[in-house]
């Protein structure tokens, strides 16, 4: 399946709905920092890979899917639910490119510029995603 | 306090950045990769290896790339969760939490301390 871009789909997220994202986001970060300060960069590195927005992101591909549906006239259907086990599916994907990302800034950012470092593992952190999407479009579940 | 509200304005403007490409992708299974962006891994890292040095900063990284394993673990415990057993997303993915807390925590306690 190809890959494509449908900026509509921006029109069905409400106003609230990026606003709890990005609250939670922002709150992710202040708690990370907080919990840095207090016991340490290890504990508190954890909470850099918390999974924030999955929760409000899962739920939201749900409703939107169980919305559409009903608007075609369907009113009881697995679909959302089928939406949101394959946008973790992805999720979980992303992580394993997560993973490189961590490793990537932990190895070199103490030999080279920080900026760089963030944008080498960012990139990294695409190729792996999108490599093993491609390799394994299907979720493996029997 | 004037840090705090740097952090808080710059972790949700990338989250949600991150998030607002996810909405607009295609197929849902390549849109997800973007839920385990490293969108609070870059606020954080950055800020940090401004405000308190470069190591400190790639030592929350080692810690980051142990709490990813857990996500992954978290995030096919999720799928398996709505696909199989069709529990709602929201139950689902707030439950499942658990899960992370316990995978990084073990994590942490063997590995990082």
């Amino acid at each position: 399946m190809l890959v494509s871009l449908n900026p509509s789909a921006l029109r069905q997220t409400r106003w609230y709905e990026y606003a709890v994202r990005f609250f939670f986001g922002g709150a992710v970060t202040v708690v990370a920092g907080l919990i840095a300060k207090k016991y340490g960069p290890t504990l508190g590195g954890l909470f850099l890979a918390f999974p924030a927005i999955f929760p409000a992101s899962a739920t939201l591909v749900e409703k939107h899917e169980r919305e559409k549906k009903k608007k075609a006239g369907i009113f009881k259907t697995r679909r959302g639910r089928q939406a949101a086990a394959l946008d973790a599916y992805g999720a979980a994907l992303g992580a394993i490119g997560l993973l490189g990302f961590g490793l990537i800034v932990w190895m070199a950012n103490p030999r080279l510029d920080s900026i760089l470092v963030l944008t080498l593992a960012t990139c990294a952190w695409a190729a792996v995603s999108v490599f093993l999407w491609r390799l394994r479009k299907t979720p493996f579940w029997p | 306090m004037g840090q705090l509200i740097f952090r808080f304005l710059v972790g949700g403007l990338i989250v949600s950045f991150f998030a607002a490409l996810g909405d607009v992708l295609k197929p849902k299974s390549f849109a997800g990769l973007f839920g385990a962006a490293p969108s609070v891994g870059l606020a954080t890292l950055a800020l940090t290896s401004i405000s308190d040095g470069k190591m400190y900063a790639a030592l929350e990284a080692r810690s980051m790339a142990a709490a990813a394993a857990s996500f992954l673990i978290y995030a096919c415990l999720c799928s398996r969760l709505l696909m199989r057993w069709q529990w709602h997303a929201a139950k689902t993915t707030i439950m499942a939490l658990t899960v992370w807390f316990a995978v990084s925590s073990a994590l942490w306690f063997a590995f990082l301390k």
